[in-house]
């Protein structure tokens, strides 16, 4: 018997704003324990929350980038359980009536297909702090609690059950992550856990009508793992079904490490949160009007991008899904082509020098030391000739490390072209006299060592030499 | 004229009149405090230090000419309310030595217009009582027989005005907590609209019901406090927005034509009769004054009671779980992370704060959340829409506050269902999200103060004063003393 996967994803998205939900303190990471706190994230007695607007825009964003139904009347509930790093006892969510739901992203299964996987919901909550083991400064080895991340602004995207393998989980998780951070609105930084997935797993017998029993994953924190921990889920139960057992409803942790998943509490011991609506919140209302106004702030997504990269601009669907990995490179491709350079050659720069010198030194596209007017410049230069290709190359390399313009260091360095036929005449006419040899055996028949002569003239030139008047004048002089 | 009978106008006057400095009436009243309170019990904590230096600042104001209504009075308030610096328990040994790092908003403006704490006032614990019985630092008496019960919660409140210890206290209502203590301590209490005053910095009991209100020794210093602590605060949500009126300036425009609506359901068969009497004779007044009378019906009213104690009682077992021993008030001795929370919570808790959290929680699980706790909300919505339909038909409503003039300590103290009782008829008041004052209104043949309640229209407290103005300018009831 053959089983089918079904996999569901609940992703919980960190937002960018500056202050935390609920109240006005910072939300940057990395400082002093408990420093970014006040009575409402401390969850002291008579503190009150108060809703950053920002938050709520920013989930109206995701919700329209998901094609999902804004909520008019959304509402903020208490989900009830005891844990340290919660100071209130409870965590202020959303259960009835989140802010988004029925949404949906439609993905491209073996590259080829398309696939639509269900949003059931996107919904607003608080984070809880941390707690610090064994490295507390005083007596004794006790934990400590850090509230710095209490109340940070997360979003949680909850999928329907429609996916049905690792690698579809994997392209759906991209997906989300590219919107996010193309949005703005999330870092996507997954090993800070700005960026974080909880996978929901069963299998049933494959034609069957019933789902599966499901066991929950925790802690999956990067897109290597997700497909791990989902294949290794899978494995683990149809070898349980296939060995006479059954699947138990249960929340596992998934272990780096061993790449296992291993029961953290049984359906028995699963909290009841007693959700109820929160007294300390009015209900959350959004007018058509806010939504209409978001919209029309949307960026274009790297979907619609991609359309008029391939439509408006000539780029292959291969290259305009590389341009458009991130709204930074995309934004770099297109000012490139904005300042006029000629769209493939962007692309081909951009796709490569440009990646491969920021890779090297570890810069991102942001902070690219060579603007793209700078590198539009550059390639006008080898489109009137007054560079090659190869030449462009080397005077790239000197905007990166020195910030010049191209024009200054083509003139500094004395690496215009050289397109007099007379001066690389001349330089042939020498070369050819000191390599009889190779002369005699390329007139014998022996082709090939046409690019040995052009390697010659090119270093004699200094590279400088034309390499479309070489090749001219060395066929005639070798021919002649 | 004992400095410690006097009301904020008659301390006010005196005070700018220079016959007496703010550090003379707060002596005095810390010098009342201390041959009284063993007696009465209204305090948790005196701040006597921090009352003369508070003092000491506003006499400067004085002297500089710099002077608001408030300047140099001094007041107490609920231990309920945080005060920056000032232990805070409210009521509890789980809050025992919590000192709290900011002050409730209410509080901060009243402070801000240079008015003197004097201390925090004994209460019910975490505000879930109706005789006072249930704080962890003892009982507080009624000042006019001792033998008696205050009310609650917020007795200390009430019997401090009553008992000359402060001029004016804050106190918190959220099924009767200040118009029922005010009844049976003969003082004026009002309940305002629900976010009329800002909750930020009062411990949450029942968030939804929860709110701020003064009790003094007459309308016009109730309508001056209400004043000062109404109004929109940014750190409360459910706090409105809407303009604060001129309380004080309203107060004399009679009742004239003014319509009362008289609920049937308030005037029931088992009311005691010295109430029953008390009623009679304020609706006798109140037609002399040019008022008429409507019957009317609050069809809902029997589910009220019921329909409380589960919606406060479910936030509250909501409200009360940040007392869990990690960061601040109680922490046990224990070896691992859940015994510490059990044995916390079991020290730091009384008997009734720890029956609302297991009715509360029962009532939020899963399974019973849709018979009882959504249930209640449906009922709620009765309850509410019952008032503002009787309201397109009168402009307020007249009713006993409780049922009983003030019982004896001990008597209901096993018997959580009589206790609950207690609050039949302010409890609606909460549930529909309305305001509502108590004020005195006669004796029981035994000598104890019986509260009339008036109910208004949401944000309507103008008129609610000014019906209590004009009835307190045709009585003598609030001028009588407790005799301790």
């Amino acid at each position: 018997m053959k089983y089918q996967p079904v996999i569901g994803l609940e992703v919980h998205v960190q937002l960018l704003t500056d202050t935390k939900i609920f109240c006005g303190c910072s939300t940057k990471f990395g400082a002093e324990p408990n420093s970014q706190t006040c009575p409402v994230c401390l969850g002291l007695p008579g503190a009150l929350p108060v809703l950053n607007k920002k938050v709520v825009e920013f989930a109206i964003k995701a919700g329209l980038s998901t094609n999902c139904s804004i909520t008019p009347r959304s509402l903020f509930a208490r989900k009830n359980y005891f844990y340290p790093d919660l100071p209130k006892g409870y965590q202020i969510s959303q259960f009835e009536d989140p802010i988004c739901q029925w949404g949906w992203l439609d993905i491209l299964v073996e590259g080829q297909e398309t696939k639509r996987i269900r949003i059931t919901r996107i919904h607003m909550e608080e984070d809880a702090g941390k707690l610090v083991h064994g490295e507390l400064s005083g007596p004794g080895d006790g934990s400590g609690v850090d509230l710095n991340r209490a109340c940070t602004p997360l979003l949680e995207v909850v999928s329907e059950p429609d996916l049905r393998s690792s690698d579809e989980a994997v392209v759906y998780l991209k997906q989300l992550h590219e919107i996010v951070t193309w949005l703005g609105i999330c870092d996507g930084n997954m090993e800070e856990g700005s960026f974080r997935c909880d996978a929901n797993v069963s299998v049933m017998p494959i034609g069957s009508a019933t789902l599966g029993t499901r066991a929950e994953i925790k802690n999956v924190n990067s897109f290597k793992f997700v497909k791990q921990a989902i294949e290794y889920e899978i494995r683990r139960q149809i070898d349980l079904i296939e060995d006479g057992g059954a699947v138990v409803q249960e929340t596992r942790l998934f272990d780096p490490d061993s790449g296992t998943t291993r029961s953290m509490r049984s359906k028995e011991e699963a909290h009841d949160y007693r959700y109820f609506p929160d007294p300390d919140l009015v209900p959350l209302v959004i007018s058509d009007d806010w939504i209409e106004r978001s919209r029309r702030e949307l960026p274009e997504l790297p979907e619609q991008r991609q359309r008029r990269f391939i439509a408006d601009l000539g780029l292959t669907l291969y290259d305009a899904e590389v341009l458009t990995s991130s709204r930074a490179l995309a934004d770099y491709f297109e000012a490139g082509v904005a300042a006029g350079g000629n769209a493939k050659a962007v692309s081909n720069w951009t796709m490569g020098e440009i990646t491969r010198a920021l890779n090297d030194s570890g810069v991102s596209i942001e902070a690219c030391p060579v603007a793209p007017g700078q590198l539009a410049e550059l390639l006008k230069l080898i489109d009137i000739g007054t560079i090659s290709g190869k030449i462009a190359k080397t005077v790239f390399e000197e905007m990166w490390k020195s910030g010049k313009t191209p024009q200054s260091i083509v003139e500094e360095q004395g690496l215009v072209q050289v397109s007099d036929s007379g001066a690389i005449e001349s330089i042939i006419d020498e070369i050819l006299a000191a390599n009889a040899g190779q002369v005699a055996e390329y007139r014998g028949g022996k082709e090939k060592v046409f690019g040995f002569f052009v390697g010659l003239v090119m270093k004699a030139s200094r590279g400088k030499a034309n390499p479309s008047v070489v090749n001219e004048l060395l066929l005639s002089k070798l021919k002649g | 004229m004992n400095i410690f009978d006097m009301t904020i106008y008659e301390l006010h006057s005196a005070l700018k009149d220079k016959q007496l400095s703010s550090v003379e009436a707060t002596t005095a009243m810390l010098e009342r405090i201390k041959s009284v309170e063993p007696q009465v019990g209204s305090f948790i904590t005196v701040t006597a230090a921090g009352a003369l230096a508070a003092a000491t600042a506003a006499d400067r104001q004085i002297a500089a000419g710099e002077c608001t209504l408030l300047t140099g009075i001094p007041l107490a308030i609920k231990d309920i309310f945080l005060t920056e610096g000032v232990l805070t328990t409210c009521g509890s040994r789980i809050l025992e030595n919590f000192v709290p790092p900011y002050s409730a908003t209410s509080w901060k403006k009243l402070e801000g217009r240079g008015a003197v704490l004097l201390g925090k006032l004994n209460q019910d614990e975490f505000a879930m009582g109706s005789s006072n019985e249930s704080s962890a630092y003892g009982i507080t008496r009624n000042p006019w027989d001792t033998s008696c019960i205050p009310g609650g919660s917020s007795g200390g409140s009430a019997a401090a005005v009553a008992a000359g210890e402060a001029i004016a206290t804050l106190g918190t209502d959220t099924g009767g907590s200040i118009r029922q203590p005010a009844s049976h301590c003969g003082c004026v209490g009002l309940k305002p609209t629900y976010g009329r005053v800002s909750r930020y910095g009062v411990i949450a009991y029942a968030s939804s019901l929860d709110q701020v209100g003064p009790l003094t020794r007459d309308v016009a210093d109730c309508a001056a406090m209400l004043g000062v602590i109404a109004g929109h605060d940014p750190m409360d949500s459910t706090s409105v927005d809407t303009p604060v009126p001129d309380y004080a300036a309203s107060l004399t425009k009679g009742v004239k034509g003014l319509k009362i609506g008289l609920p049937k359901e308030y005037f029931i068969a088992g009311l005691d009769p010295d109430v029953q009497r008390a009623m009679d004779a304020a609706i006798e007044t109140y037609r002399r004054l040019g008022a008429e009378f409507v019957d009317i019906s609050l069809p809902h009213t029997d589910y009220a009671v019921a329909t409380y104690y589960l919606i406060a009682t479910a936030e509250a077992s909501s409200n009360l779980a940040r007392y869990d021993g990690v960061r601040f008030g109680h922490r046990a001795d224990a070896d691992c992370l859940l015994d510490m929370y059990n044995k916390s919570r079991s020290e730091g808790f009384g008997v009734e704060v720890k029956r609302r959290i297991m009715l509360g929680t029962y009532a939020l699980s899963s399974g019973y959340y849709d018979a009882y706790y959504v249930k209640a909300q449906k009922v709620r919505t009765l309850i509410m829409n019952d008032f503002m339909a009787t309201f397109a038909n009168v402009d307020i409503m007249l009713t006993p506050v409780a049922p009983t003039p003030a019982f004896k300590i001990g008597e209901k103290v096993n018997d959580p269902l009589q206790m609950y009782l207690s609050d039949i008829f302010t409890i609606p008041v909460n549930l529909a999200g309305t305001c509502a004052m108590s004020l005195p209104a006669g004796f029981s043949n035994s000598g104890l103060p019986i509260g009339l309640q008036l109910i208004g229209k949401p944000f309507d407290e103008e008129t609610v004063l000014r019906a209590g103005y004009a009835f307190e300018q045709a009585t003598e009831w609030h001028l009588r003393k407790a005799t301790i």
